[in-house]
This record gives C-alpha cells, structure tokens and sequence, in this order.
C-alpha cells in the first residue's frame, strides 16, 4: 500500500464505520451438506451442540455479559462459552439462564436469581449501591476534589500576582508617546505568540 | 552444570549484600575506593547471574529432565525457539530471568552513566545490588523459587510447554515487559542517590532520563505485545480484559507517563521535586506490586504463576521498600523547596499537573478496583467480583479527559498564555474535533464514549499537526530550507517535543481502535460441510462464510484438527480462513494438555474478522463456529509502532547534559571527607 492509499483509508476510517453500526443482522443459508465422522474426535476436546438461536439472542447475551462464569476463569459467561471450550460450567450457566428466559423471566430477574443463588460475585461488576458506592466513586471523586483544590489555587495565584503588579503598572504606564497603532498590536501579538511557543 | 548455576547465584546473592553493605554504611561509603569497588561488584554480579542463565538453558537445551523446571516446562518434542522461551514459563525460570536483566542493567548504569554523576554511583549499584539480592533470597530461601532443584528419578521426558505459551508473542512479550518493570530500578536507585546523597538538584533527573523512556518504552511495547497475544491466542475476541495482571503492568506505565511530563517542570521551572521522586518511587514499588500479583495468589487472575509461598517475601519487601523510600523523602523533605511557582492557570506547567492528576488518578482508580474485591471482603465479608464494567465505568471519563489535555497541553505556553494567543492556537484543533464530531454524528453515531474519543482524537490530531506545519513553516521562513529538510530538521533538533507528538499521535490511535471494538458484532453457528453462514460487518459489508471441511494431521508436537471456511465479502471472494484445535503430545504420542484453540483472522485498516472453531458436533465434520467482527483492530497495533518510533526519537542522544551539583552542594559530613 502506497503513503497515498494509506492516509485516503485512515483518514477515511472512522466514518464508515458508523455507516451500519447497528445493521448487526445475520443470515444463515440452509444448505444441507456432509457430516463425515472424524478420523479422531477425541483430540477436539468436548463435543459441542447445535447452536439455536437462542444462542445469539441479543438478550441472552446481555445477561451473560453482566454475569460471571464460577470456573474461576475471570470471564463473563458469554465470553467464556465462546472461547474456552474445555469449560463444563459455562455452558451449564447458559442453558440455566436460557431456561429462566424461556420461562418467561427477563434480565433483572434473571441476574437477580443468579445472584440468590451464587452471591453477589457471580455480577461482574458489584451493585453501584452501598459500600460498592465507595468503590465506583471514590477515583473521581479524588481527582475532582484534587483538580478544583488545584485549580482554585492557581486562580488565586494568578490574581494575587495581577494584583500585586497593578500598582506597579500603573507607575509605569506608558506615556501617549509609546501607543501602539493596531496593526503593531497585531505584530506584537504575533511575535509573542511565536515566542511562547 | 546446573551446579555451576546454583554456586553462581549464590555468588551473586552474597555479591549483592556486599555491594549493598559498601554503599549504604555512611563510613564505607564515604571511602574514596568504594565507588569502584561496588562498580566492580556489579560487574560480578550480572557475570555471576549470566553463569546461572547459561546454566539453566543448557539443562533446557539438554532435556535434562532430572531438572525439575526442565521437566516441568518442556518436552524434548518442543520447537528450539519454545525451548529457549521456556527460560521464563514458569516462576523460578521467571524469577532467575528478572535477577539476570535487574544485574544486566545495574551493570550498564555503572559503565554507561556519564562520569560527572559518579557521586551517585555507589548508591546506585547498592540499591540495585540490594534489589538483585532480594530476587535471589526469594529463589534460594523460599524453597519454591529455584530454578536448579533436583528431581528424585529422570522422567523420560517432560511435561512440555502450556500450549497458550507456545505462540511467537510469548518468546517476546513477557520479556519486554519484564524489561520494562526491571529497568525502572534504575531511577528509583538514581532517585534513592540523590536522596541519600543529598544531591537534589537536576543532575539526577538527566542521568536518569533515558533510563525512564527505554523502561516507559519496555513497558509500552510489552503492554501492546501482550494484547496482540491475548488476541490471536486465548480466542475471546478482544484484547483487554482488566484482569488483574493486566492492570498490574498498566499501574507503573502511568505512573511513569505521569513523570515524563512533570519532570519537565522540574527542568524547566525547578518545580514539583517532591513529587516527582514520588512517581519514580511509586513506579517502583508498583512494578514490584505487579509481581507480587502474579505470584501470590492473592488476586485470582488467569495470568497469575502457581500459588506459592513467596507472595509473603514480595509483601514484605514491597513494605521495606515502600518505608525506606518514604522515610527518606520526608527525611529530605525541606531540602526539595520549589524554586518557582505556578503563575497561571492558562499555562503549560498547570496543563501538566492536571495531565499528572489524571494519569495518577486512572493509575488510582485501577489499582482500587484491583484491590476493592480484597477490601470489600474484609469491611462487609462479602466476595464481590470487579470486572471489565466496573472498570470501563470509572475509567473511560478519566481516559476521555487525559485525550483532551493530550491536545490542550502543547497549546499553551510555559509560565502563561495571552487570551489572543489561545484563539490563535485552539482555533483550529478545536475546529478539527467538533467538525470530527458533527461527521460522526451525521453519519448515525450515538454511542456517547466512542463518539467523545473519536473527536477528542480529532482536536488532538488536530494539535500535533498543527505543531508540525508551524514549526515547519517556521524553518522555511528562517533558515530557506524546503519542506522535507525542514520536518526533519525541526524533528531533529527537537527530539523530545516532536518524539512527544508522535507519542501522542500514537495515543490517539489507540483510543480510535479502542473506540471500534464498541460497534464488534458476533454470532455463533454450527454448519455442516458446504453450508454458508453470513454476517453484516458496522462497515455495511456482508461475509459469507462457507464451511469447507476439517483435516486432522499431525504437526510437530500436536495433533491438528483445522476448519476452513470460505470467506466472501460481498460476493468477492477474500481467501481461506483457517481456525485449529491442537492437542499437544508429548514425545511418545501421549496428550499433555487440555485442547486448544488457534483463531483464524482476516485483518485490514477497517476490520478483522475473526474465527473460532469451537468444536465438533456428533463427532463429525459438523462444526459449531464463533464468528466475530472487529473494527479497527489494526489501528490498536499500528499505535504501538508509531509509540515505539515516536518514543526511540525522544531517546536518541542529544549531546548535551548539565553537570551534577559540585560536591559543595552536598551533605556536610561528605565534604568533611573529601577534605580529609
């Protein structure tokens, strides 16, 4: 790829993104074809069903997103039936929530029953309420208080030190002899901009 | 051999005490002879640790197996390159690896560091000696660190090496991080210097300024190293997870990135010393902090080393390390009066304090969600798990704040800034972020957090461009050069600011591709042969994936099942992607692990698709897939090399460094010394 071709699609990318971004629709042909048995299925690790689609549910998935697999894998349920497919619990958790979905139960329901069932570690990330509040609020709650304490000290600052030269600036104001036309002002300017750069 | 090895690292651990001994008792240290005789020390003591690496990669190379690390980690059907990788698979490999490169770079800072900072030096080598010393005490006297214990009988052969590290990513990932985390030692031990020494003025901070980039740049390429390897290897689809491992190594690159800004203060203004012997102290004891994560056991983390006993020796250093450190900058505390003060709001150094008030605060807030499961069990009893949610909740605002003081910083100038000259420099970056902004959201973008990066990324483009044009234009104007001559005259002569910008442009990149795994979409299906699945990418592009088949073949230490499926993407075809499960056997046929998987990708600037072969249904060709696309992916890489570019620019040598206090400026006693 050319530096042309490379900077037209960088510069390009971050638009088309959006173009379908919720345009996630899928499609499955049903197109009947071979199942030849393997030679040694044993080495593939565990076999896996039929996907349905309840399987990619966007609601499920959802669920599975807030709610964590017990194998001790660190991974949400949904990520974790998807990738580690040596894991007996993941898959055993899906079709525990697909079954309270089917019955009729929806998301807060599902997760609440999740969470009667396996304690509050089985949400991937705690309950923003009680001592959790601490743990969602505390950083920013730092950095703003430290960033207006910072922030209010240098505006007083800044003023104390205005302040302290405006008697001196008036002394030494510049006599009518020393104006500047607008368009000195302006080169002025300009010179001081380059200069603190 | 693995004798020579043993003998070698206890040369080295009493080596390591001796040096520390030299330069931390005030009347060994004030000899005159002392700075050479720990400078040698430290030669000696990398030669000695050089001796038991050799050692224990020749008892790899061997398959002795009577080794028990050799045993454990390798097999004599493993591929050469895995055989020298398996060096740091496990704890005690890992652990000899850190005290190696720790000595290696304690060496270099002895021989390297310019001699007008030779006062600092005995120190230097004893906090680095000490810290050698430490890794060694943990490998020979925890009785679960070293790498040369015996087994009772040979087995035939060995358990070979966990597949997921069997990827050309982990031959080069865990040892740049490594770097990374080992080199900050070198400015904690300059910092402790100039501490103990007294010599507080900006010597120390010149001496050390290639130490903080090379071990700011380790981190960052073993960091980025680590997310391609999470990606193409563990499957999951994405490459960040807030695993506690990976927050470990995160915690010390900010805090260091928060230093190589405010350092500058100090430079330029003699400002913020106080605070910036705390990032370097704190970068330090966090690299050590990472460690201990990955050892103890404490955190539950799918990173984390064999539960072992030596969690308790890192907690315990990390607290001696930690009082020591402290004490001895409260100790000096009226000694590191600011020369100057801040005069304004609107001026560079106010934009760098609120750019370090963020970077420590994410470095906070990750470290306490970390923590908070650990804190929440001991105040409420309760186990609570703090994941990726958690973690994006209170980190994405602070990320989204530090992007925009990423463009504002390099507008404003030193001391403070005219209003006209803030026009003049914001009008337009700004520009460039809100017309950023009124595209995306014409074209349909609604996801509040990616639409904020996609534009702060065009304000801080924006920036760095315009810093570029008018610093070239400048050079056109002054010195009659064409355009070319003068880029790369101005980023030549200003290697640190324009390396910066890079840096910077490499920022934004990555908050772009971070920003395009919001719109990911996935799906899962099972196929027979022949039979086609399709899938929209958020480009508008359709996939049409046909299952070709699966072969099984044996491969050089696996048996090998592969899927192939046909991918079209709008009806044209794209190419073949593969996705295998592999069954590692030893050397007699015989399965070591569990199955694993090895995703097939299809990358380009836009998007990759992404497959996993999740198995078998029936024991057949019928086959259940996971099918994933990502947008942007390739931005997230292509950052990483503009970060290593942008960062080796910064590094490379200038030529000029002032000179150290004269020995007057130093403690009393000292001076009484040198008189005598």
């Amino acid at each position: 790829m050319n530096r042309r071709a490379f900077l037209s699609v960088t510069a390009l990318t971050a638009v088309p993104v959006l173009l379908a971004q919720d345009s996630s629709r899928t499609q499955d042909s049903a197109v009947t074809g071979a199942a030849d048995p393997l030679r040694d299925p044993g080495s593939i690790g565990q076999l896996r069903a039929v996907t349905t689609p309840l399987d990619n549910a966007e609601d499920i998935k959802a669920i599975e997103r807030r709610l964590k697999c017990t194998c001790g894998c660190n991974l949400d349920i949904f990520t974790c039936r998807t990738t580690d497919f040596t894991c007996t619990y993941s898959p055993a958790l899906h079709k525990e929530i697909v079954d309270l979905y089917t019955g009729g139960k929806r998301e807060e329901d599902i997760v609440a029953a999740f969470v009667t069932k396996y304690g509050e570690s089985i949400l991937l990330a705690p309950k923003a309420a009680g001592f959790n509040l601490l743990g969602y609020l505390l950083p920013s709650a730092l950095v703003l208080v430290a960033g207006t304490v910072l922030g209010l000290v240098l505006l007083r600052r800044h003023r104390d030190r205005l302040l302290a030269a405006a008697p001196a600036g008036a002394a030494s104001a510049p006599s009518a002899g020393l104006e500047l036309s607008p368009e000195q002002r302006a080169q002025l300017d300009r010179a001081m901009g380059e200069i603190e750069q | 051999m693995t004798l020579l090895g043993q003998f070698a690292l206890w040369a080295a651990l009493f080596l390591g005490l001796y040096a520390a001994v030299l330069a931390f008792v005030p009347s060994l240290r004030n000899r005159p002879d002392t700075q050479l005789v720990v400078e040698r020390t430290t030669y000696a003591i990398a030669l000695a640790l050089w001796v038991a690496a050799v050692s224990l990669w020749k008892a790899i190379f061997n398959h002795d197996f009577n080794v028990e690390y050799v045993a454990s980690y390798t097999s004599r059907n493993l591929p050469t390159y895995y055989l020298f990788s398996a060096f740091w698979a496990g704890q005690k490999g890992s652990l000899l690896f850190w005290a190696v490169v720790l000595s290696t770079f304690g060496a270099v800072a002895q021989a390297a560091t310019s001699r007008r900072y030779r006062p600092l030096l005995s120190v230097v080598g004893g906090v680095t000696s000490s810290v050698v010393a430490f890794f060694l005490s943990v490998m020979l006297l925890s009785g679960s660190g070293n790498p040369f214990g015996r087994l009772a009988f040979v087995p035939p052969d060995g358990n070979g090496l966990n597949p997921q590290l069997q990827n050309p990513g982990m031959v080069i990932h865990p040892p740049m991080l490594y770097l990374g985390y080992i080199s900050i030692t070198i400015p904690f031990a300059f910092a402790i210097a100039a501490l103990l020494t007294r010599r507080l003025d900006v010597g120390w901070i010149v001496a050390i300024r290639r130490w903080t980039l090379l071990s700011w740049l380790f981190l960052s390429i073993g960091i980025t190293l680590g997310m391609w390897w999470a990606y193409v290897e563990l499957g999951w689809g994405g490459y960040w997870a807030w695993d506690p491992v990976e927050n470990a190594s995160l915690l010390p690159w900010l805090t260091m990135s928060a230093f190589l800004h405010s350092v500058m203060i100090q430079e330029k203004r003699g400002m913020l010393k106080r605070w910036n012997l705390g990032l370097i102290i704190a970068s330090f004891l966090l690299s050590i902090f990472g460690t201990f994560i990955t050892r103890s056991g404490v955190i539950a983390s799918v990173h984390s080393f064999t539960q072992s006993n030596i969690g308790y020796f890192f907690v315990g250093f990390l607290a001696l390390a930690g009082a020591v450190s402290f004490a001895l900058l409260y100790l000096r505390w009226p000694e590191l009066e600011p020369e100057g003060q801040l005069d304004s709001l609107a001026s560079r150094e106010a934009a760098f304090l609120f750019n370090n008030l963020i970077l420590v605060g994410i470095a906070f807030s990750v470290l306490w969600g970390t923590l908070f499961p650990i804190l929440s069990e001991a105040v409420r009893d309760t186990k609570i798990t703090v994941g990726p949610p958690f973690f994006n909740r209170v980190n994405v605002p602070l990320g989204l704040a530090l992007l925009a003081l990423t463009g504002i910083g390099p507008l404003i100038a030193w001391r403070q800034t005219s209003a006209a000259n803030l026009r003049r420099q914001f009008t337009a970056p700004l520009t460039t972020g809100l017309v950023t902004a009124a595209i995306l959201l014409a074209a349909g973008m609604r996801d509040f957090y990616a639409t904020m990066a996609l534009a702060l990324g065009g304000f801080v483009l924006g920036t760095v461009v315009q810093e570029f044009v008018r610093g070239t234009r400048a050079r056109q104007r002054m010195h009659g050069e064409n355009m070319l001559t003068a880029l790369y005259r101005l980023i030549a002569r200003n290697r640190r600011r324009y390396g910066g910008y890079l840096v910077h442009t490499a920022i934004i990149t990555y908050f772009v591709g971070f920003a395009g795994m919001a719109f990911s979409v996935s799906k899962e299906t099972t196929l027979r042969v022949g039979e086609k699945v399709q899938l929209k990418s958020p480009y508008g592009h359709t996939y049409t994936l046909t299952h070709l088949g699966i072969s099984q073949y044996d491969a050089l230490n696996r048996r090998v099942t592969a899927a192939s499926l046909e991918v079209e993407r709008d009806g044209k075809k794209v190419g073949v992607l593969k996705s295998e499960k592999r069954q590692h056997v030893d050397s007699f046929g015989n399965p070591t692990f569990q199955p694993s998987t090895e995703v097939g990708i299809t990358s380009d600037l836009r998007e990759d698709l992404y497959l996993v072969y999740a198995g078998s249904v029936d024991g057949t060709e019928r086959s259940t897939f996971r099918i994933t696309i990502n947008p942007l992916v390739w931005w997230v890489w292509a950052a990483g090399v503009f970060l290593v570019i942008g960062g080796l620019i910064t590094m490379w040598p200038s030529g000029w460094s002032p000179p150290i206090a004269p020995l007057s400026a130093a403690a009393p006693e000292e001076r009484v010394q040198v008189i005598a």
